[in-house]
């Protein structure tokens, strides 16, 4: 799509069907993962993304273009998830989404390295990372695992991994989506990538090491 | 050899995210690229977050439902009329 910000709202005010046809579909993928973050299905979430685009539509005549379009339109989704997830009463920990620093974790098994009172070593590799072999991770299993174990993560990590590596968005769209500081947004795709790669490297390597 | 006194293989791989993403300083820059030139262990913990990355990039996006574009655009069309 190659209309300017301005130029879809003009559209979308106008009536233009397939624009916004375009922008449903384009960014269909990252709402719902991002209402995933705060619904506790695929169903709930499926129905926050209707309804923010209701809202969408009744909000247009007051956007006022001072964020992107696309940073307005995931603010209201993610409103509408709290929204609805408070109606249900169910506790998501909104405020681990924006301090993820308040749980040290580290992206290798501290085992994995030799003690920091090591003669000559000390916090070096006393397990060195095994072999990706590059045939198995293209296999549509080795996909299924990655599938898995995204998954598995806590939610703001996940929408964060989800949104940088497979919706391919730059970090600043990111942060503004999710009203995510840089810094908590590096970590949140640190601490994703890195169990990621632990779940390749184990399913991989069914031996231990 | 490793220069273990200025960074340890522990302390690196907590940076490899801020190092892909541009944001360490130069002082830790310089210290991560000295590390990485002369340990084969880091090198290839980068190398595989970069796979990870790349492989990760192969998932497919979540499709919109023919059920759920539908009711989109209905929702558009009601609401075009109620505008009008």
């Amino acid at each position: 799509m190659t209309l300017t910000d301005d130029e879809l709202v003009d559209a979308l005010r106008a009536g233009d069907e397939e624009a916004y046809a375009a922008i449903v579909r384009e960014w269909h993928s990252g709402l719902l993962r991002v209402a995933r973050i705060f619904t506790p299905t695929r169903s709930v979430a499926d129905e926050v993304v209707q309804e923010t685009w209701l809202r969408v539509l009744g909000a247009l005549d007051r956007f006022e273009g001072r964020s992107s379009l696309k940073t307005w339109v995931f603010r209201i989704l993610v409103n509408t998830a709290k929204t609805r997830a408070q109606r249900e009463s169910r506790s998501i920990p909104f405020s681990a989404l924006h301090d993820p620093s308040r749980v040290p974790e580290a992206a290798v098994d501290p085992d994995r390295f030799l003690a920091d009172d090591h003669p000559h070593h000390p916090g070096g590799w006393e397990s060195p990372p095994r072999e990706l072999p590059e045939d198995r991770l293209i296999a549509g299993e080795t996909r299924e695992v990655i599938e898995r174990a995204i998954e598995a993560l806590p939610a703001s990590q996940r929408a964060v991994i989800s949104l940088r590596d497979v919706e391919g968005w730059s970090s600043e769209e990111v942060r503004n989506a999710l009203d995510l500081s840089e810094v908590n947004q590096r970590v949140l795709l640190h601490r994703a990538r890195g169990r990621v790669r632990q779940a390749l490297e184990t399913y991989l390597n069914p031996e231990p090491a | 050899m490793i220069d273990t006194e200025a960074l340890s293989c522990q302390e690196l791989v907590e940076l490899v995210t801020d190092y892909l993403e541009g944001a360490l300083d130069e002082r830790d820059l310089r210290a991560f690229e000295t590390h990485l030139a002369g340990c084969d262990g880091c090198t290839e913990y980068l190398d595989q977050m970069r796979t990870t990355m790349r492989v990760v990039g192969t998932l497919t996006p979540n499709d919109l439902t023919q059920a759920a574009e539908t009711a989109l655009l209905q929702a558009f069309r009601d609401w075009k009329r109620s505008t009008s």
